[in-house]
C-alpha cells in the first residue's frame, strides 16, 4: 500500500510519443484530418461491400437504360454513361487510391530509410558518392521514365507501386542520413560498438528507430503526393486499367463528359481533393508535434 | 564561380548519356514495337521499313549510330509522323512548351510571393490564414482537376475564356494559372516561412532602430534573407513544370513537347521518345544550373560553399 502511494505521488514522466500525441490533439485541424482519413478507409473499404449487400450491385454493374443520370435517391452520386453507380464507383476507385498511396510509399519508405541509414552511418567517401548519386536523380524529371515504363510494360499495378516507389525515396534518404550523421556520434551507439555490435545490427537495430520520428511525419506527407502521382498518371491513361477504376481515371472519365454530366467530374475530385488536404493537414500536425523545431517548410 | 559552372556543366556529360542509354534500352527490350499494327503488314515491307529505320542492324551498332547522330544534332527520324525529322518537331514544339512554362512561373511568383509576404508580416491573424488556406488548396487540388473546373466555369457557364487552344493571349490565361497555381501555392509557403525566420533576426530589429518605415523593413531587408528557400525551390519547380504541362498540354490541347512526348510514348515512336526526353533532361538540367547560380548571386554564404 505505502508503496502504491509513494508511486502514485511521483512525478510521472512522458515519452516521447505521449508529449506528440497531447500536442496533435490540440491542433483541432490534424484531429479532424485523422477523422476524415478514418471516414474515408472505412468507407471505402466496407462501402461497396455494403451497397452490394443491400443494393445488389457493384462497382461494374451496368444499368445500359438507364444511361448517366444526375444524383438521385437511388443513385446518390448519379451514374455513369453505362448506367454504373457513381458511388460505388468512387468508393472503389478510392480503395485502388488508397492502396497505391500506402504499398508505394511503403516501398519509398523501405528503399530511403535504407540508403538514408547506411550512407549516414558509413559516411565518409561512400557518403559523398551516394548522396551525389540523389543530387543526380533529384535533378532529373523522373516522371518521363515511369510514363516510358508504364506504357512499355503494361498497365500493371505492381510495376505502378514499384515505379511510384522508386521516385519518391529520394527525399526520404536526404532525410534519414542527416538524422543519422546527428545519432552516429551519440554515446549510446558508441556504447554499441564498444560491445562489438555488427554495422548492420548497429543501423537497424539501433540508429533506424531512432529517426522514426521524422520518418512518420514524411511518410505522412509522401502518401498524398504518391496518391497525386498515380491520379496524374491514370488521368493520362496508365493507372489501373477497365473496369476497375481510381480516382484518376474516374476524374479523366468525368472531364470528358462535363460539360453534359458534371456530377461525374464533381464527386471523384471531391473524394480526391478531400483525402489530399486530411493527409496534409495530418502531416503538417504530425511535424509540429514530432518535431516541434521543424519549421512549415 | 565560373569554375563551379564549368563543372556542373561538365557532369551534364554522362548524366544525359546515361539518360539516353536508360532510355535507348527500356524503349528496345520492352515487348512491342513501333510497326504492331492491327493489321498485319506484309513481310517484306516490314523489312523494308526496318530497314529505312535501321533497325535490322545489331542493338549495340543502333545504340552507336544514335548517340553518333545525337552529337551531330541529329535526332533521327520520326517513325510515326515522318514529315519531319524529330529535331525539327522538337524545335517546332519546344517553344510552345517553354511559353507555358515561362507564363505560369511568372503567375505562380506574382501570387506566391505577395502571399506569403503577406502572410508571414502578420503570422496567425487572419491575414495568414487566409492567404495559407488557399495555398492548402492548391496543393491539395491537382492541376488535371483544376484545369476543367476552371474551364467549366469560365469558359462553359460564364463563356468569358475560350476552352482550348493555343494562338490568342485570352486562350492562353487558363493553361498558364492552371499550371502556375501549386507552385504559387508552394512559394507562397515558402516566403511565409523564409520571412518569418529572417524577421526575428538582430539585423531586422537594427532596420527597425534606424527608423526605417515597416515597408522598407520588410521588402529592403527581409524579402533578401527570406526569397531564398524560393530561389532554392525554383530548380525542382521546373521539373514540376515541366512534367505538370504533360498534362495542362492534353486537357487543352495545346501543341506543345510535352503532349509530343505522351503521344510518342503512347505510340512506341522508338526517336521520338527518346528525343523528347533527353532534351527535357537537358532542359531541367541547365534551368537547375540557372537556379543555382541565381542563389549564389543572392547567398553569400552558398557562394563560399562553391569555391
Amino acid at each position: 500500500m505505502m508503496q502504491e502511494a509513494l508511486f502514485e505521488n511521483a512525478e510521472s514522466g512522458t515519452s516521447l510519443w505521449q508529449d506528440a500525441w497531447h500536442r496533435l490533439q490540440k491542433n483541432k485541424l490534424a484531429m479532424l484530418s485523422v477523422f476524415i482519413l478514418l471516414f474515408v478507409v472505412l468507407t471505402t473499404v466496407t462501402g461497396p461491400w455494403i451497397i452490394d449487400a443491400t443494393q445488389g450491385y457493384s462497382y461494374r454493374e451496368t444499368e445500359t437504360t438507364l444511361g448517366a443520370s444526375a444524383p438521385s435517391p437511388e443513385h446518390w452520386f448519379g451514374t455513369d454513361q453505362l448506367g454504373r453507380d457513381l458511388l460505388t464507383r468512387t468508393l472503389h476507385g478510392g480503395r485502388i487510391s488508397l492502396l497505391v498511396g500506402l504499398v508505394a510509399t511503403f516501398v519509398s519508405m523501405i528503399v530511403g530509410v535504407t540508403y538514408g541509414a547506411i550512407a549516414g552511418f558509413i559516411g565518409g567517401r561512400t557518403d559523398q558518392v551516394m548522396m551525389r548519386v540523389v543530387d543526380v536523380l533529384y535533378a532529373l524529371p523522373f516522371v518521363i521514365f515511369v510514363i516510358i515504363l508504364m506504357v512499355l510494360f503494361g498497365r500493371n499495378i505492381y510495376l505502378l507501386f514499384l515505379a511510384i516507389g522508386a521516385v519518391e525515396w529520394l527525399t526520404m534518404a536526404r532525410i534519414v542520413r542527416s538524422q543519422v550523421i546527428s545519432l552516429r556520434e551519440k554515446e549510446f551507439i558508441e556504447a554499441t560498438r564498444v560491445m562489438g555490435l555488427p554495422r548492420y545490427q548497429i543501423i537497424f537495430q539501433h540508429i533506424i528507430p531512432n529517426t522514426l520520428g521524422p520518418v512518420i511525419v514524411y511518410v505522412t506527407l509522401t502518401v498524398p503526393q504518391v496518391m497525386l502521382l498515380e491520379a496524374f498518371l491514370s488521368f493520362l491513361g496508365l493507372g489501373v486499367q477497365a473496369p476497375m477504376s481510381s480516382w484518376g481515371a474516374l476524374i479523366q472519365d468525368g472531364v470528358g463528359t462535363m460539360e453534359e454530366y458534371p456530377w461525374m467530374l464533381l464527386f471523384p475530385s471531391l473524394a480526391l481533393s478531400g483525402t489530399l488536404f486530411a493527409l496534409n493537414f495530418l502531416g503538417d500536425g504530425l511535424r509540429d508535434a514530432l518535431d516541434p523545431k521543424a519549421s512549415k517548410d | 564561380m565560373i569554375r563551379f559552372i564549368l563543372k556542373r556543366i561538365a557532369t551534364f556529360i554522362p548524366v544525359l548519356l546515361a539518360i539516353i542509354t536508360i532510355t535507348f534500352f527500356m524503349v528496345r527490350i520492352a515487348p512491342g514495337g513501333p510497326f504492331d499494327e492491327e493489321r498485319k503488314v506484309p513481310e517484306e515491307t516490314l523489312r523494308q521499313l526496318q530497314k529505312a529505320y535501321n533497325l535490322d542492324a545489331p542493338l549495340y551498332r543502333q545504340y552507336l549510330d544514335y548517340l553518333g547522330g545525337v552529337v551531330t544534332g541529329d535526332l533521327g527520324p520520326s517513325f510515326k509522323k515522318p514529315s519531319r525529322t524529330v529535331s525539327e518537331w522538337i524545335v517546332l514544339k519546344l517553344p510552345v512548351s517553354l511559353e507555358l512554362g515561362c507564363y505560369a512561373l511568372l503567375i505562380a511568383l506574382c501570387i506566391g510571393l505577395p502571399a506569403g509576404i503577406l502572410a508571414a508580416t502578420r503570422p496567425n491573424t487572419m491575414q495568414d490564414y487566409v492567404p495559407m488556406s488557399f495555398a492548402m488548396g492548391g496543393i491539395c487540388i491537382p492541376n488535371f482537376v483544376l484545369g476543367p473546373l476552371l474551364v467549366l466555369v469560365f469558359s462553359l457557364w460564364l463563356g468569358w475564356l475560350p476552352v482550348t487552344g493555343w494562338n490568342t493571349p485570352a486562350e492562353k490565361i487558363l493553361p498558364s494559372f492552371t499550371l502556375g497555381a501549386v507552385y504559387a501555392a508552394y512559394i507562397a509557403r515558402l516566403t511565409r516561412g523564409g520571412m518569418l525566420e529572417v524577421m526575428g533576426q538582430d539585423y531586422i530589429r537594427t532596420a527597425r532602430a534606424k527608423g526605417l518605415s515597416e515597408t522598407a523593413v520588410v521588402l529592403r531587408h527581409g524579402l533578401r534573407g527570406g526569397l531564398l528557400p524560393v530561389i532554392a525551390y525554383l530548380g525542382p519547380a521546373t521539373a514540376g513544370l515541366l512534367t505538370g504541362s504533360f498534362v495542362i498540354e492534353k486537357i487543352f490541347l495545346i501543341p506543345g513537347l510535352g503532349r509530343e512526348f505522351v503521344d510518342a510514348a503512347f505510340n512506341r515512336d522508338y526517336t521520338m521518345i527518346m528525343g523528347t526526353v533527353l532534351v527535357l533532361a537537358a532542359l531541367v538540367l541547365v534551368l537547375n544550373l540557372v537556379a543555382d547560380i541565381l542563389q549564389a548571386l543572392l547567398d553569400p554564404r552558398v557562394r563560399m560553399s562553391m569555391k
